[in-house]
């Protein structure tokens, strides 16, 4: 790790700053969405479908309607009066508001109670009634496209089956012909399950609409609240100059908190009609059942193998499971994310991928939860497939990995599916990784173990991410560009005030974005307050998911800082008497080339801006950067994980982790571990527990933290970090973005040493959640 | 029904009705909106509040329950001698990420360390089993816990 360049007081890049945001959260004074109190706040309860697929024949909503307390019972009806009845998505679908026709899964929104109490809407929910006529549920992708299966989306204009998608990408022929050069073609089928981010605040808005002057101020849980005002502005039809998005504290979010949901838009729709503020806060089923599940992708993976172990071409078929309505929150030339990053750490020529979706009877989102658009679903599929190649050629899973890495001399490298990765040096992060683990005498423990009876197993993930979206060339959502912003404002104090256009969920922005100020200008962190979240206060930005804070927004606050750098340079020449080409800027002190003690303070020059300038120049310090990054990031990491299973019962415990992160530089290393760390435990939980399925009716599995499973303290494991620093060569403080690593390389790591230690009974496969009993049975077919 | 509970040392008498939850009079009557709910179903945590020093998940209490008893939230860990250890320690051990959890889950461990002067890593990890932490793979909560710990006993040692 290179040493910090600035002293701690001032707490630039490199150093531990202790977070500015926990002072209000460890006192109970975070201002949570549901902590929001407005006079004659009305409250919102959503009643939902119970059935996965039913035709509505009518809704009666009178005796509802009738309680006390209740102002109003908003049905499919009335929103379809205001045209709001369905809203796009943000993958070019529609998706309803309030079912008017038919309800397409369990949890789906039918008619929403106003009261003036929470308890008062939830108890009118139950006196509403909905004739249902029931439809038989289709709940798998692979029955949803069979021939003659019942039409889900029968409302679309020119959709003739369930089909929701097709994509691919890559070069068929030359894949073709790099399988026909193999020795070997080694195949992996298996399944990415759904998944939810479940963050451990729920959801939800609320909405102020001021009838008279046509202002609305929405709180809302928002990750991304910028393109949420635009978003509101198109469908809605608001002027945008009258909504004001304000994104206060939040619980998580995980890619949950991305989409627009039905819910906002009917509490947004009635503070309108009804002219007082209106909450809806989701119940915890509400947000497993209803909002932005993640994954639900089966995959099959086929590598073109020489018997040395040289990877030649890649070919992947993939069959997503989408829900209802097409709703992935994704870049728009991309229809599966940027799945086809599946090519992974590895350097070989051709690839073809070849992805289509399908609609069933399930709640929609598609979310990318931890992750930069499908990003962990390729992770995990190259990972799993690599390791299978290992056995099928009978070498070392390490060796096999090291024989194929693209090589550190080979950056900037452009992969078969037109990536360009920008820096890396994955031998030495591997080794480093083996090394701690003590790979070698790991083997010779593993082999012994298993001549007396014992199952141990080492599992690598070698990750490559491509975060950070993105270049305007190439990214947008809903037509707004991947851009970020910073803007930046110091006071005549030298103290300052730094606003972005992302936004933080627990990430630690208001401590890590001063960093950067602080790096570069020397005023301290400390005297840098950042501000983030509401979209009257800071300028335009597309949010924080897919790892792009730091890659973009984080280059944008470097960029501003260096704009205000130069022009404090000049108004530190004119202070000083010398020429602006002589003025030299460390932390925060400005001085004369050659004369060390002619120096003034950043804090002088921030004064001077308002009271005392050179001939000419504008008064003031402040700036504003839109950033549009040349290129994405490209953290990577590997980590290993030993496991021992129970071969009786299938149970298996992880007994070491060690885990080697390269994000680049690290602008706060205590907060880069941190979210390591959290990012470890994701994917854990998604290997061993945390699924969302349904059963043959088409009822959500996994509706409450009974049934769907995140670990606790008491299942998480021990992890052991490491790091390695390879700047990104494009980014202007070399950073790359961390908080999703983890969750998107680690599930591979767990899997692999589960199916490493049972690989030589022949098992090359056993499915996410990797359940004992679905261990058991594994071995239990092996020998 | 009339319902009297002590809530952070002052005395709160409500009119409330009885099915009202804990957490919802102390979040909405009283106004004390540190206390957080995460399910609704005793799974997450995140609304554990002290009652008469033992930790109980507010969203499964009924206020009415909660009658002639004393009650700690997060607003009343800090005291005029400051911040409490835990307080001071979830931030200096880095413990907490997007902060929803970390009510109760301080709560919590106020209340482990009040009774475990040195808990074990296994210790503290079963005392918090019953909260859920989404962001720091609990390890820097686990290890506030037992820096809290610490220097409570390395207080009392001294004074």
């Amino acid at each position: 790790m290179a040493a910090p360049t600035t002293p701690a007081e001032i707490g630039g890049i490199g150093h531990s700053v202790q977070r500015k945001e926990d002072a209000r959260l460890i006192e109970g004074q975070g201002n949570f969405l549901d902590d929001i109190d407005l006079p004659d706040t009305l409250h919102m309860a959503i009643l939902r479908s119970p059935l996965a697929h039913a035709r509505i024949n009518g809704i009666d909503s009178s005796a509802a309607t009738a309680i006390d307390g209740v102002l109003a019972v908003v049905t499919g009806d009335l929103m379809d009066q205001h045209g709001l009845a369905w809203m796009p998505t943000l993958s070019g679908d529609t998706q309803a508001v309030l079912a008017t026709d038919k309800v397409r899964y369990q949890g789906q929104e039918v008619a929403a109670v106003i009261a003036t109490d929470p308890y008062i809407a939830t108890d009118a929910l139950e006196h509403i009634v909905v004739d249902y006529e029931e439809l038989p549920p289709i709940t798998t992708p692979q029955q949803s496209l069979e021939e003659g299966a019942a039409l889900i989306r029968d409302e679309k204009e020119g959709q003739t089956d369930n089909l929701a998608y097709t994509w691919e990408t890559g070069d068929q022929g030359a894949t073709e012909e790099a399988f026909a050069q193999a020795d070997r073609v080694v195949t992996l089928e298996t399944h990415y399950p759904r998944s939810h981010p479940a963050p451990l605040e729920t959801c939800g808005i609320v909405a102020d609409v001021n009838s008279v002057t046509g202002q609305a101020t929405i709180y809302m849980t928002s990750q991304a609240p910028h393109a949420h005002r635009t978003l509101f502005a198109m469908v809605a039809g608001l002027p945008e100059q009258n909504i004001r998005i304000v994104s206060p504290d939040i619980g998580g979010g995980f890619g949950n908190k991305v989409p627009i949901y039905p819910g906002y838009v009917v509490a947004t729709a009635a503070s309108l009609l009804i002219g007082q503020p209106v909450k809806w806060v989701e119940s915890r089923t509400e947000n497993l059942i209803s909002t932005g599940f993640a994954r639900d992708y089966y995959m099959k993976g086929e590598l073109a193998v020489t018997d040395e172990g040289r990877i030649l071409g890649l070919r992947v078929d993939m069959l997503s499971d989408q829900g209802a309505f097409y709703s992935d929150a994704q870049p728009t030339q991309f229809r599966a994310g940027l799945f086809h990053v599946v090519t992974g750490s590895y350097d070989f020529p051709a690839a073809h991928i070849n992805c289509k979706g399908a609609f069933t009877n399930k709640a929609p989102g598609g979310v990318a939860y931890r992750c930069s658009f499908r990003i962990t679903e390729a992770s995990y599929l190259i990972e799993r497939l690599v390791q299978t190649a290992a056995y099928e050629v009978g070498i070392d899973p390490a060796e096999m990995r090291l024989k194929n890495f693209i090589q550190p001399e080979q950056f900037p490298y452009e992969t078969a599916t037109g990536f360009v990765y920008d820096s890396g040096d994955y031998p030495t992060a591997l080794r480093t990784a083996m090394n701690e683990v003590g790979y070698e005498d790991l083997r010779r423990e593993q082999a012994e173990a298993r001549a007396e009876g014992r199952l141990i197993g080492i599992g690598i993930a070698h990750f490559t991410e491509a975060v950070g979206a993105g270049p305007s060339r190439t990214y947008d959502i809903a037509g707004l560009k991947m851009i970020d912003s910073a803007e930046l404002r110091v006071h005549p104090t030298g103290k300052a005030i730094l606003k972005l256009g992302v936004k933080t969920q627990g990430q630690g922005h208001e401590t890590t974005f001063a960093q950067i100020v602080a790096e570069v200008l020397g005023i301290p962190a400390n005297d840098i307050k950042v501000e983030h979240g509401d979209t009257d206060h800071t300028p335009y930005g597309l949010g924080t998911y897919a790892s792009r804070s730091t890659p973009v927004g984080g280059a944008a606050t470097a960029v501003v800082a260096r704009k205000l750098a130069e022009k404090s340079k000049k108004i530190a020449a004119h202070l000083l008497e010398a020429a602006d080409e002589d003025i030299e800027l460390a932390s925060g002190v400005f001085s004369v080339a050659g004369s060390p003690d002619r120096s003034v303070t950043i804090q002088d020059v921030a004064l001077a801006a308002y009271t005392n300038l050179p001939e000419g120049m504008e008064y003031g310090l402040e700036d504003v950067t839109y950033y549009d990054p040349p290129n994405l990031t490209y953290p990577y990491g590997s980590y290993i994980v030993v496991v021992e299973v129970d071969p009786d019962t299938g149970v298996w415990e992880v007994q070491r982790m060690v885990a080697l992160d390269d994000c680049g530089v690290r602008i706060n290393p205590m907060i880069v571990e941190g979210q390591i760390c959290g990012g470890l435990t994701e994917g854990f939980a998604m290997s061993a527990m945390q699924w969302i399925t349904f059963d043959d009716d088409g009822n959500c599995i996994g509706a409450n933290f009974m049934d769907y499973l995140v670990p606790t303290a008491w299942e998480t494991p021990r992890f052991e970090l490491l790091a390695t620093e390879v700047p990104s060569p494009h980014h202007p403080i070399g950073a790359k973005g961390v908080g999703e690593s983890a969750t998107v390389g680690s599930p591979a790591a767990f899997v692999n040493a589960v199916i490493d230690a049972v690989a030589h009974l022949g098992v090359r496969n056993i499915d996410m959640p990797v359940l004992p009993d679905r261990v058991w049975a594994a071995i239990d077919a092996a020998v | 029904m009339e319902i009297t509970i002590t809530i952070n040392g002052s005395d709160h008498a409500s009119d409330v009705e009885p099915r009202t939850l804990l957490v919802d009079h102390i979040r909405r009557t009283v106004g004390l909106t540190g206390t957080h709910v995460g399910c609704d179903t005793t799974s997450c945590g995140a609304c554990t509040v002290l009652m008469d020093g033992k930790p109980v998940k507010a969203c499964t209490v009924l206020a009415a329950q909660a009658d002639g008893t004393e009650v700690t939230t997060v607003e009343g860990l800090k005291t005029a001698d400051g911040l409490h250890p835990i307080q001071s320690a979830f931030t200096d051990d880095h413990g907490l990420q997007c902060g929803f959890c970390t009510p109760g889950m301080m709560l919590v461990g106020a209340s482990l360390i009040a009774e475990n002067a040195d808990p074990s890593d296994d210790e503290v990890r079963w005392a918090i089993s019953g909260n859920l932490c989404r962001c720091t793979g609990y390890i820097n909560i686990v290890k506030a816990i037992q820096t809290a710990a610490a220097r409570v006993a390395e207080s009392s040692n001294g004074s």
